[in-house]
């Protein structure tokens, strides 16, 4: 700030008046860019520094260099499994999108209390997972639970989902697509809002009927939707950490563990001092959530470019 | 860190002889700032108590508590004792302490138990010990043992077992009559830690078990196989109730009150769930863990602490209330059955009138000449014990898995003890 006195005439306007077009938007983004680099920039880099350490979080560091990469990349069977199911679960996570669609297709119709049909399938979403994580581990229970009731109606033996090492992650896959299906159907239900009406009558001259019309009338149309329920479930596979927690807190023998969770027991957990090699998963895991977001980035700027 | 720890003592050595000779006798003042993990209803109550008494006893002593949920505890413990500490915080005895010893974290009290300053913890002061010197006072402790239906062993014509060949005869029959013979939740892995400890040190002793946890012998040692193998004799005769991965230790008590399992080898604290279950003390009993080898025998007594942190502000305050919770008549009256229900560290302390106190208090008095053990998850240290008792939970799930577990947990012992 330049010191103007208010009796001299203006013949020189002050710096930041000078200025102004150029300095205001970067004001504006201060705030947010202080608090984005105080909270995630400087983290970040703070999480690549101690994964080179070694450290219990209480003493001194001491640094190993790659060490803990090495550990981790080369003879960590925990590691490869917690790799596996981050796979398992982006993969059968998608599951929801598809489902999200048909239930949306289903309810997107004028009939007498439709409001209140879309509201009761939309609830898993509202109730928080740890609800729902207990509600499917209750589900589970290897006697007493619903589903080895209803297996039993048919004769099929009892089966201990979350206590069985080759199943449980699946089991929580299934809980976690509950809720998930329930968003990705409010996506598409909005989605289906803004369809055209013309072109599905155009359509409609043309002849075009079932999974034609589905396949190349309404989907083209619903491909914003689309897209923004691939981002939140890609998303929600990646933080599946709460529903792992309540339904087998990692267990039986670590079969379902995911990297979050693995981070998380190796540095913060009851028995976790190992931040060094805790920071080393979640430099790991950054970079597989950097390979969906560069991709996300890119094919939202590619429709920015398409748009103008 | 040697330096930190020496400098430490000596001004330790220098204010505790000034003040905590008689502290009990001065009125306090100033600030005392507790955080206790004491948040289950019985032991609140205990904390609140002792907090209540201490502030009549010093009428100037501004006393603040704050009681943490006890799980959360065990992972909060390290932001508590950064910065700013409060002057009392709850642990747990032996290795659990490791991590903050070895930090600098907890005051090192061993001028207290030099002085006199704690008479009648002669016995427990090695729970404490870490380095050669002390770092903070028990206040309650209590048995392990196998808690059984009295009734269904009246029924089938048992009696409580003294050898492993007896209890395997046992449960052969309990078997046959269509129950297990032991309830266990192994969902969240300690409890299987507790079998582990009771199987090693029959088979092995005491010692061994002690070496093992301070690393000392190779997991794929033989002597430890053989406490696999005589793991395994209860395992494939079905002696353990179906699925226990999918149960935590609360859930599968119902199994023994529902008579569906006929034994339990757990602690203490299972007897008022089971109490409250509706089972009387008729129906319920106690016996030591059967004899394996000719070992003495050992125990587990897992017990809990009090500590000072090294940054507390009002230190001599801090050690007038440990001076104060260990008291012979303040270690009878919160150990009590109306209260926490457990056994009192303080050797002049008396023991509440209840057969399960009183049969573990006689067992760990006399029958413990091998030596009293802390539990899995205290003797051995933090990584080791989260790596083992996960191998043990799949072992008693998958038993032929057994040499790919020991050889994990070989490579774990590598590399956490170097």
């Amino acid at each position: 700030m330049s010191f103007t006195s208010t009796s001299a005439p203006p013949v020189e306007r002050g710096w930041y008046k000078r200025n102004e077009i150029a300095i205001t938007p970067w004001l504006f983004l201060f705030p947010a860019m202080l608090f984005f680099a105080v909270y995630v920039i400087i983290p970040i880099g703070q999480s690549f520094w101690i994964s080179f350490h070694q450290w219990d979080g209480l003493g001194e560091a001491t640094w190993v260099g790659t060490d803990n990469y090495e550990r981790l990349l080369t003879d960590d069977r925990k590691f490869t499994t917690s790799f596996w199911n981050n796979l398992k679960w982006l993969v059968l996570y998608l599951l929801a999108i598809p489902m999200g669609l048909f239930i949306s297709l289903f309810l997107n119709q004028t009939v007498f209390g439709i409001r209140l049909y879309k509201s009761l399938f939309f609830f898993p979403f509202v109730i928080s997972q740890v609800v729902v994580g207990l509600v499917f581990s209750w589900f589970y229970l290897p006697r007493e639970g619903l589903l080895n009731a209803v297996l039993a109606l048919f004769g099929a033996g009892p089966v201990n989902i979350l206590g069985d090492p080759t199943m449980a992650t699946y089991g929580i896959i299934a809980a976690g697509l509950w809720p998930q299906t329930a968003y990705c159907m409010i996506l598409y239900l909005t989605g289906l809002n803004a369809v055209d009406p013309e072109q599905v009558e155009a359509a409609r001259l043309d002849g075009a009927r079932g999974w034609k019309m589905l396949w190349f009338v309404i989907l083209p149309q619903l491909k914003p939707a689309t897209f923004i329920a691939f981002v939140v479930t890609i998303i929600g596979a990646l933080r599946s950490f709460d529903l792992i927690s309540v339904m087998t807190n990692g267990g039986p023998f670590g079969s379902t563990r995911v990297l979050s969770f693995y981070m998380f027991e190796e540095s913060l957990s009851e028995f976790g001092f190992r931040m060094g090699y805790g920071a080393a998963i979640a430099v790991v895991l950054f970079f597989i959530m950097l390979g969906f977001i560069v991709y996300f980035l890119w094919s939202m700027y590619q429709d920015e470019k398409g748009g103008h | 860190m040697h330096s930190i720890l020496k400098t430490s003592l000596a001004a330790l050595t220098a204010a505790g002889i000034a003040t905590s000779a008689h502290a009990e006798a001065h009125a306090l003042s100033g600030d005392l700032k507790i955080i206790s993990d004491m948040s289950n209803p019985a032991p609140r109550a205990v904390i609140e108590g002792l907090v209540a008494d201490f502030g009549e006893m010093h009428p100037d002593l501004n006393i603040e508590l704050t009681v943490v949920d006890r799980e959360a505890w065990k992972t909060q413990i390290r932001n508590a004792l950064g910065a700013n500490p409060p002057d009392v915080v709850n642990w747990y005895a032996a290795n659990r302490m490791g991590p903050y010893v070895e930090a600098g974290l907890f005051e090192d009290i061993s001028d207290m138990y030099e002085n006199g300053d704690l008479p009648g913890l002669e016995s427990v002061k090695g729970a404490m010990t870490l380095d050669g010197k002390q770092w903070g006072v028990p206040y309650t402790y209590y048995q392990w043992g196998i808690y059984y239906r009295e009734d269904i062993f009246n029924e089938l014509g048992l009696s409580e077992p003294a050898t492993f060949e007896e209890e395997l005869a046992n449960c052969e029959k309990i078997v046959a009559s269509g129950r297990a013979c032991y309830a266990i939740g192994t969902k969240f892995l300690w409890t299987a830690g507790g079998w582990f400890d009771y199987l090693n040190m029959r088979t092995n002793g005491f010692d061994f078990h002690m070496q093992l946890a301070r690393g000392e012998v190779e997991w794929t040692d033989d002597r430890v196989r053989e406490t696999f193998a005589n793991w395994r004799k209860i395992i494939d005769m079905g002696g353990y109730i179906a699925d226990h991965q999918s149960y935590s230790w609360q859930e599968a008590l119902n199994f023994m009150t529902d008579g569906e399992a006929a034994a339990y080898l757990i602690g203490n604290f299972a007897v008022p769930p089971l109490r409250e279950a509706g089972l009387t003390d008729d129906q319920i009993d106690f016996y030591q863990f059967p004899t394996i080898a000719d070992v003495p025998q050992g125990e587990d007594a897992p017990t809990d602490t009090f500590h000072i942190p090294s940054g507390a502000a009002n230190k001599d305050n801090a050690r007038a209330f440990l001076q104060f919770v260990t008291s012979a008549e303040v270690q009878t009256a919160i150990n009590g059955g109306d209260a926490l229900g457990q056994l009192p560290v303080n050797a002049e302390s008396s023991v509440d009138a209840d057969e399960f106190l009183e049969q573990g208090f006689e067992m760990l008095s006399n029958n413990a000449q091998g030596g009293v053990a802390q539990f899995f998850d205290r003797d051995f240290p933090a990584e080791m014990a989260s790596v083992g008792m996960e191998g043990l939970q799949e072992f008693m799930v998958f038993p032929d898995n057994l040499d790919d577990i020991l050889e994990r947990l070989e490579d774990a012992r590598q590399r956490i003890y170097q």
